[in-house]
């Protein structure tokens, strides 16, 4: 790896400069010409002219790859021809949902949709309920959240040490095999051991996205009237009844959002496998194994993985199309 | 004194004692409450500050004991796995990489997304609802449905790579998250300001540069901090546009050399320190801006 060159770093100014210049340039200079336009023709056009650079942006980074990424996915390897095989075009995906290796990935992933999507919920309404009747809130709330700001990278490095393994008999320095040692139990090999590795890159996820989950939950917390919760006090009900009967069903709408942010983030989950274990051991998800087969310019397979992913993830994206249509209506 | 003033003396008396028992009760009551607190406070603190610990240790201590034996006297902390992690060819750079990634994509994509926030925001045109709709939907597509096809573009462009390939790959992948949040926000900004603007002759360039942006200054704010973390703490994008060539950012770097390591790893604590340092001093000092961003990205995948 070399250093860093004088050419880069005027490269990078001249883009930070150059980019809002030029969009200046081009919001100034256009609205000239534009204001010299019959009437009729400049209301056409200008709304298109003020788009253009996003909308273009977008079309080329996110639309056009996206139907590319299908087409893709129905062609061979080397992307030369149609697929071929014992499904036709639909060879890539034959091979998804037969080869063994993939339907690993296929089953992780959908370990991950279950396990970190409730969890990650469900702990941080916990904590969202629990640390409302405290008065050290905002203190508490702050060492839950305190993953959020950091990495994937250094979560799964910070987590590697937790898990980290020694042989029975020798000194155990990850935390979670010390703590096991107090109780006199083996050691267990947390990344290698394919009946915990799951189990723990989930956690992980989990312990980044809770404090998350819980900053939103507990915002609609406070946002449900002391007179409702008085009144079910009055009526006799007790602390865990108006959780479950009163707060839970008031939260409901927030629930949903941050439960439909956490199943993409589940489907997408790649840095966390990518740096513990690099989907051994039978920890794959489906990014990782996409980037794998990236990796091993197999583009087609990999784009199968990836239509594969994104079909997961349509009905999420419809119920945010909806949920944004509503918004709008009352707007 | 009067027998009146004495019942009221023994009732407050009789009283205190009563509250002292219920508030020691209630205390009693709520200590599962407080337990339950702590626990999830220490998990959730306790593996960070682990690290931190262990990044100050030398790696023979760190394979013979665990961090927490450090708590006592003799602490032994030393500078060596800083040393050594600086001393690795390219962390460095990557630092440096990872700053000149940064800065420039953050730039570009937000100048880009408030300029396209205006105009669904404030003009009215064929399309424009269809489309917006089409940028809701795009915000949760995974990027991975388009990592082939614009490797592919930029080789075609001669750009693969390079760091302005990954400025721009961040900056479209960014854009629609931005522009909703914008748009929204844009569009809530009082009506009566821009119409007086037009009356006053003020054309849209003006009423763009001198109202809009000055107005949602507040947003940006809050947008800046969560881009610019979002991408220096971005793995999959670093990796696949520049995973094998030398402008690798630091976090390519540092979960390159995790996986490369196998065992012995260990002194890549200061790495994952020296890392998360930055989130992390943005996070404390700027706690309000930083929340928002990310509450407002509750719709975001």
């Amino acid at each position: 790896m070399g250093g860093i060159t004088p050419d880069q770093i005027i490269t990078a100014v001249a883009a930070v400069v150059g980019v809002p210049l030029v969009l200046l340039g081009y919001i100034i200079l256009g609205e000239q010409v534009i204001e010299r336009l019959p009437d009729s023709i400049q209301g056409w056009i200008r709304p298109y002219f003020w788009a253009l650079p996003a909308v273009g942006f977008a079309t080329i980074f996110m639309i056009y790859p996206l139907i590319r990424t299908v087409i893709i996915s129905f062609r061979n390897a080397a992307d030369s021809d149609w697929a071929t095989g014992p499904w036709g075009v639909f060879a890539n995906y034959h091979y998804f949902f037969t080869f063994p290796d993939t339907l690993t990935s296929l089953r992780n992933s959908l370990l991950w949709l279950v396990f970190y999507t409730f969890f990650a919920v469900f702990f941080g309404l916990v904590i969202a309920i629990l640390v409302d009747r405290v008065r050290y809130e905002t203190l508490a709330k702050i060492a839950v959240f305190l993953p959020v700001p950091i990495s994937a990278v250094a979560a799964s490095i910070i987590w590697k040490f937790m898990f980290d393994y020694q042989p029975p008999g020798s000194t155990q320095t990850g935390t979670m095999n010390a703590v096991l040692s107090v109780v006199h139990h083996d050691p267990v090999a947390w990344l290698v051991n394919s009946t915990t590795n799951n189990a723990a890159l989930i956690f992980v996820g989990i312990w980044t996205a809770t404090g998350f989950c819980m900053v939103i939950l507990s915002a609609s917390l406070k946002a449900i009237s002391s007179e409702v919760l008085e009144a079910a006090r009055i009526d006799g009900a007790n602390e865990f009844q108006i959780v479950r009967l009163v707060v839970t069903p008031l939260l409901w709408p927030t629930i949903t959002v941050v439960g439909t942010t956490m199943i993409i983030n589940a489907l997408k989950t790649f840095d966390i496998v990518y740096v513990m274990t690099n989907g051994a051991y039978q920890t794959d998800v489906i990014a990782t194994q996409m980037f794998f087969q990236l990796q091993h310019n197999h583009n087609s397979r990999a784009a199968a993985v990836g239509v594969v992913l994104f079909l997961a993830i349509v009905p999420l994206l419809v119920v945010n199309i909806r949920r944004f249509q509503q918004q709008e209506e009352q707007r | 004194m009067s027998v009146e003033q004495v019942t009221t003396r023994a009732a407050t008396g009789a009283g205190t004692a009563v509250s002292v028992l219920d508030r020691f009760g209630y205390r009693l009551q709520r200590l599962p409450l407080h337990i339950v607190i702590i626990i999830f406070c220490a998990v959730w603190v306790i593996p960070t500050f682990g690290m931190i610990i262990n990044s100050f240790r030398a790696l023979p201590d760190m394979q013979a004991a665990g961090w927490w034996t450090t708590l006592f006297p003799p602490h032994g902390f030393t500078l060596a796995s800083y040393q050594q992690v600086l001393a690795i060819e390219g962390v460095v750079p990557s630092i440096a990489y990872s700053i000149l990634i940064t800065i420039p994509a953050t730039v570009i994509q937000l100048t880009i997304a408030t300029m396209g926030a205006y105009a669904f925001a404030w003009m009215n045109f064929p399309g424009r609802n269809l489309f917006f709709i089409v940028i809701v939907g795009l915000m949760v597509v995974p990027i991975q449905m388009t990592l082939i096809p614009v490797l592919q573009f930029f080789k075609l462009v001669g750009l693969s790579g390079t760091i302005p390939a990954v400025w721009l790959a961040h900056s479209g992948y960014g854009l629609p998250f931005e522009i909703f949040l914008l748009r929204n926000y844009l569009g809530g900004l009082p009506r009566e300001i821009f119409e007086s603007a037009e009356v006053d002759g003020a054309g849209h360039a003006v009423r763009f540069l001198r109202i809009a942006v000055p107005m949602t200054l507040p947003a940006i704010a809050s947008l800046v901090i969560f881009v610019f973390l979002g991408i220096w703490n971005d793995l999959l994008v670093a990796l696949t546009f520049l995973g094998v060539s030398p402008f690798r950012p630091f976090t390519v770097v540092i979960a390159q050399l995790t996986t490369s390591f196998g065992g012995g790893w260990q002194f890549l604590t200061a790495a994952a320190v020296m890392q998360m340092a930055l989130p992390l001093a943005v996070f404390i000092f700027l706690q309000r801006y930083f929340v928002r961003g990310v509450t407002a990205g509750s719709v975001k995948g």
